[in-house]
């Protein structure tokens, strides 16, 4: 049994209507949903483990699969996409040489997309580890990705 | 720590204490804490603000106060100091020792901060004076610059609370839903359903407990007015729902936020707590007898959760799917009881009609759509933001005298509302006044507030792709026609704009939504059609260059448009050369225009991003 994963059900008193947040600071703490974490929960709060796969994967924002030391996040919103997001997009894949959902081979990125993220008037918006980056273009997205180690 | 209020003459004790300690003649420096503000460095400026007072010892001569969202995002950070209204935009850490020394010490104005109108090209130095807010009508989003969101104390010394003393202490629960059924509110969320008749069917559902919910799981992509009402004044919300669960006879109530909206979240769970201590939630509020609880729960990014059954089976632990609503909500919502689900912007309302009564709040908006609207004005305009205006005022008015008219000088194409259910009105029908009823004559909808302005460089084919392909990776997949019909149409489009579609697709792309519309099982499916047919009925010509002469007149779709050098304005400076992913464009000389390979361009446009001279074209 996972201590981490066990305060993180107990902290919601194994409420089964949560299991949407738990799953949520699970992710928090491991930056995505472990199989071990997700065995252990159905174990611990008598789901089944069909029902939390389920949840796990409907919800885009939980990822199975092990995340980038950055987690890049390019919004796609009507606003954004209208100024042009698509590309912005685009040369973010060509310069980590991955496309959207991947991770680049020295865990260093993750690159996902959102359908908007609500900060609509700075649009292209690009968020990095949780900080927007606003006016995105792409002569600015290599600049941009070298800020970070 | 704060102290719990035991009546209603505690609390209003408490504000007159506040009231009292309250300076109105100190100044006071407000600075946007909303989340446009906050990528443009607003914590930056509001602690230089923070450290430079402390360093100068101007505790006494000045309050410094971290606001929500004044609504001017294309100007972010807004700093606005109080008493006089005056208005800096775009401030930089580095101009608070000027406006600290100029405008707290000297009382006078520094002049490059100031707001240049667009039009006259005059310097605006007053708030109120901005052209972005004169048509506007702030009732529910005005005290956003005014309060500290994290601070139950600013909100209950504007008045916060009062409204809940009163329906709690003066109004029967029957009495509430009579005002606000008489008050004309609308759901805010996007359907427009009558929030009055909808409290009454909740509060005569059969059964003990019931549930009050607020939605604040804004999916719209390009509508953020949720968020900023939530992150800016989350007790407005709080208030509205407490009065609801009272009057519909609820104990415990949850608030679905975005798991995309961190700082909403945060907000409210501190909103939650302080009403807590101080006694305006939980157990016997205000000693009153009545009991109130509320949870926050955090959405998964599922667009389809916006649809209150899919919400509610979120809320329950399970998969974000809608089901049929043969027995409505109301009466089987949550764990199968009865359940009450309004959007944020809703509940905001709730305390305006309660405090200043039902016959006021019909003084403003339409016949059928009464009150404002907060609206995300984003997209091609050159003042983006968040405004609320009355309803029934005009697309026009919204767009070029708030506004401000479109980016770069360009020409106006369509406004898109309504989020992926929404639709795209052109040029013609920018008189239409903006109400639920209006909106949807036009074919769009009021959807929960996005406004996104489209120029001439916005295709709409690719636009009406665009939201398919949206909805298409949102669509649960639980019903056939929206999850296999929105895959066709996409399809078709592919088609389409990839330069082979046919003659007989616009036909077939409107029985298929015919077919959505019917048969799908919620709001998602049947109304995703709307972004096609809107295209289909006001830009039908677009579709037609697409189909007939396989050319994209925006010049957006990228296997019917070619890149071009233009010749006359190269002057040769191989900026475009270096940054060409593909060695594409070869450097031929100073002076001399650059040569573009069509064979090896990917038409991934970044020439174009990077030349300061506007010399590459597209046909």
């Amino acid at each position: 049994m996972n201590e981490k994963v066990t305060a993180i059900v107990n902290k919601y008193n194994g409420d089964r209507g949560q299991l949407v947040s738990i799953l949520q600071d699970i992710q928090t703490e491991y930056y995505y949903l472990p199989e071990e974490a997700l065995i252990q929960v159905s174990e611990s709060m008598a789901i089944p483990a069909s029902q939390v796969y389920n949840v796990a994967t409907f919800f885009r924002a939980f990822s199975l699969e092990p995340r980038g030391k950055h987690l890049i996040n390019v919004c796609l919103g009507t606003a954004c996409h209208v100024r042009g997001a698509v590309r912005v997009l685009e040369k973010v894949e060509r310069s980590l040489a991955i496309k959207r959902g991947a991770t680049t081979k020295e865990r260093k990125f993750t690159l996902e997309t959102v359908n908007c993220m609500g900060a609509c008037a700075l649009g292209p918006v690009v968020k990095i580890d949780g900080e927007y980056f606003g006016q995105m273009s792409t002569d600015k997205v290599d600049n941009l990705l070298n800020q970070f180690e | 720590m704060l102290t719990r209020l035991h009546s209603r003459k505690d609390l209003e004790a408490l504000r007159k204490e506040l009231m009292k300690r309250r300076q109105p003649d100190k100044p006071r420096i407000t600075i946007c804490g909303g989340t446009g503000c906050h990528a443009y460095g607003c914590v930056k400026v509001t602690d230089a603000f923070k450290n430079e007072v402390a360093k100068q010892g101007m505790e006494d001569k000045v309050d410094i106060k971290a606001t929500g969202c004044h609504g001017f995002c294309e100007k972010g950070p807004i700093v606005v100091i109080q008493p006089g209204d005056i208005f800096y935009q775009r401030v930089r850490p580095e101009d608070v020792l000027e406006i600290l020394g100029e405008t707290i010490a000297k009382n006078s104005i520094v002049e490059r901060l100031l707001y240049i109108d667009a039009v006259t090209g005059k310097k605006v130095r007053h708030q109120n004076e901005v052209p972005f807010y004169q048509k506007q009508e702030r009732i529910i989003f005005g005290s956003n610059g005014e309060i500290d969101p994290t601070s139950i104390e600013d909100y209950i010394a504007i008045g916060g609370y009062a409204a809940l003393a009163k329906a709690i202490f003066e109004m029967a629960p029957e009495q509430i839903i009579e005002e606000v059924k008489h008050s004309g509110l609308r759901g805010r969320g996007g359907g427009g359903f009558p929030t009055g008749g909808k409290w009454e069917s909740c509060r005569h559902a059969p059964g003990d407990i019931k549930y009050v919910i607020v939605n604040a799981d804004e999916g719209d992509p390009g509508a953020y007015a949720n968020r900023s009402l939530l992150e800016g004044n989350p007790h407005s919300v709080l208030e509205g729902l407490i009065i609801g669960a009272y009057a519909i006879g609820c104990r415990e109530g949850y608030v679905y936020v975005r798991h995309e909206y961190p700082l909403a979240v945060e907000n409210s769970r501190l909103a939650l707590d302080q009403a807590q201590q101080l006694g305006l939630l939980g157990e016997n509020i205000l000693g009153s007898g009545f009991n109130f609880n509320v949870r926050i729960n955090r959405g998964g990014g599922a667009f389809v959760c916006g649809e209150s059954t899919a919400l509610m089976a979120s809320l329950e632990g399970k998969v974000g799917e809608p089901r049929a609503k043969y027995v409505h909500t109301v009466e089987k919502g949550l764990w199968n009881r009865p359940s009450d689900l309004n959007n944020v912007e809703t509940w905001a309302n709730v305390p305006l009609i309660i405090n200043k009564g039902a016959d006021w709040y019909r003084t403003l908006g339409t016949e059928h759509s009464k009150g404002t609207k907060i609206f995300s004005l984003v997209g091609k305009i050159n003042n983006t933001g968040l405004v609320e205006v009355p309803m029934g005022i005009t697309l026009r008015e919204i767009i070029y005298d708030i506004g401000g008219g479109i980016r770069g000088g360009k020409k106006f194409k369509a406004v898109q509302t309504g989020g992926p259910s929404g639709g795209c009105l052109p040029e013609s029908l920018l008189d239409l006044p903006v109400d639920f009823d209006e909106l949807s004559k036009a074919g769009s909808m009021m959807g929960s507030g996005g406004m996104i302005v489209m120029d001439e460089t916005t295709c709409m084919v690719d636009i009406a792709k665009y939201f398919l392909t949206f909805l298409e990776e949102e669509s649960c997949g639980k019903c056939l026609p929206c999850r296999e019909g929105i895959k066709r149409m996409r399809q078709v489009f592919d088609e389409i704009t990839e330069g082979r579609g046919s003659e007989k697709d616009i036909e077939f792309l409107e029985q298929l939504s015919a077919t959505l519309v019917d048969s799908s099982l919620c709001g998602l499916g049947q109304t995703a059609p709307n972004p096609v047919l809107t295209t289909i009925r006001y830009f039908r010509d677009e579709y037609e260059a697409h189909i007939k002469e396989k050319r994209c007149p925006a010049g957006v779709c990228k296997a019917l448009i070619h890149y071009y050098i233009i010749e006359d304005k190269c002057p040769g400076c191989g900026l475009c050369v270096k940054e060409c992913p593909q060695e594409a464009i070869t450097f031929m000389g100073k002076k001399k225009p650059v040569v573009l390979d069509e064979s090896k361009c990917i038409k991934c446009g970044v020439c174009g991003d990077v030349c300061k001279m506007d010399a590459v074209g597209k046909r």
